[in-house]
């Protein structure tokens, strides 16, 4: 089979339900997915944010400090350092007045990262869409 | 025969998504496909054996109980379940318990994915 694509999309804002964190420990999970998987096969997750869901991206949350829980600024930051695509939609940041560098886009503070976040278009999400295996909105 | 996975996050009490969930498995099964169903965030309601049904509630135990005899595949997240207080003992017979990347592993071979979200 080799490797499937999935797209992870997230629509909903922080802390208001339990999706954008299922979301991105989800995209994790991939992983270790290889232990119930046939050699050579694997899957390659990417998590994009839309509509409210780019709040999640916001940096400088105080979960911990708020609720007792992680944040989901963590959680991206474990994406990023485990080589999973993080992409924020550029017109939903426009339309909630939010600029690039109020945004995660690395894991300095965890240790670094490879890859950084992709501020994207909607049409570059909706070309994924179409392109991937599998598609998972929360 | 086609492989159905299917991703099921809504509560048993609520939306009647999970309701959905376990219809759309069991006609599916009921066409001879072979269906998987993972079970994740409030869906781990159904991971606690001995619901009582209430005509004023959902109740899918009985239901699911049957579909597992018929061979449905069914896992429940169990980090979720743990957070909930659903522990190993509570499971159904029949019901697997296993981390994310049991789903995540699924979508290789699987012919469809249909992801039913939470609330």
């Amino acid at each position: 089979m080799g490797a499937v694509k999935l797209l992870f999309v997230v629509q909903r804002p922080p802390y208001k339900s339990e999706n954008p964190r299922l979301a991105l420990t989800h995209a994790l999970a991939s992983q270790t997915a290889e232990i119930y998987m046939d050699d050579g096969d694997s899957v390659v997750p990417t998590v994009a944010f839309v509509g409210d869901g780019v709040l999640n991206a916001v940096k400088g949350q105080q979960a911990m400090k708020a609720y007792g829980v992680t944040s989901t600024e963590s959680h991206i930051k474990g994406c990023l350092m485990s080589d999973v695509p993080i992409w924020v939609c550029k017109e939903d940041m426009e339309r909630l007045g939010l600029k690039e560098d109020q945004i995660v886009t690395d894991a300095e503070d965890m240790g670094g990262a490879d890859i950084a976040t992709k501020f994207v278009s909607f049409a570059d999400i909706q070309k994924e869409m179409e392109t991937v295996q599998h598609l998972l909105f929360f | 025969m086609a492989e159905l996975t299917i991703g099921a996050f809504p509560s048993l009490v609520g939306s009647m998504s999970l309701d959905f969930s376990f219809k759309l498995a069991e006609a599916a099964m009921a066409k001879g496909h072979k269906v998987n169903l993972w079970l994740s965030g409030n869906s781990v309601m159904m991971a606690k054996k001995g619901q009582k049904a209430f005509k004023d509630y959902s109740h899918l135990e009985k239901r699911m109980k049957e579909m597992i005899a018929k061979g449905l595949e069914i896992t429940v997240c169990e980090a979720c379940a743990e957070a909930r207080g659903y522990h190993k003992e509570d499971v159904p017979e029949g019901m697997k318990r296993a981390s994310m990347d049991w789903y995540l592993a699924k979508t290789v071979k699987t012919d469809r994915l249909l992801h039913i979200g939470g609330e």
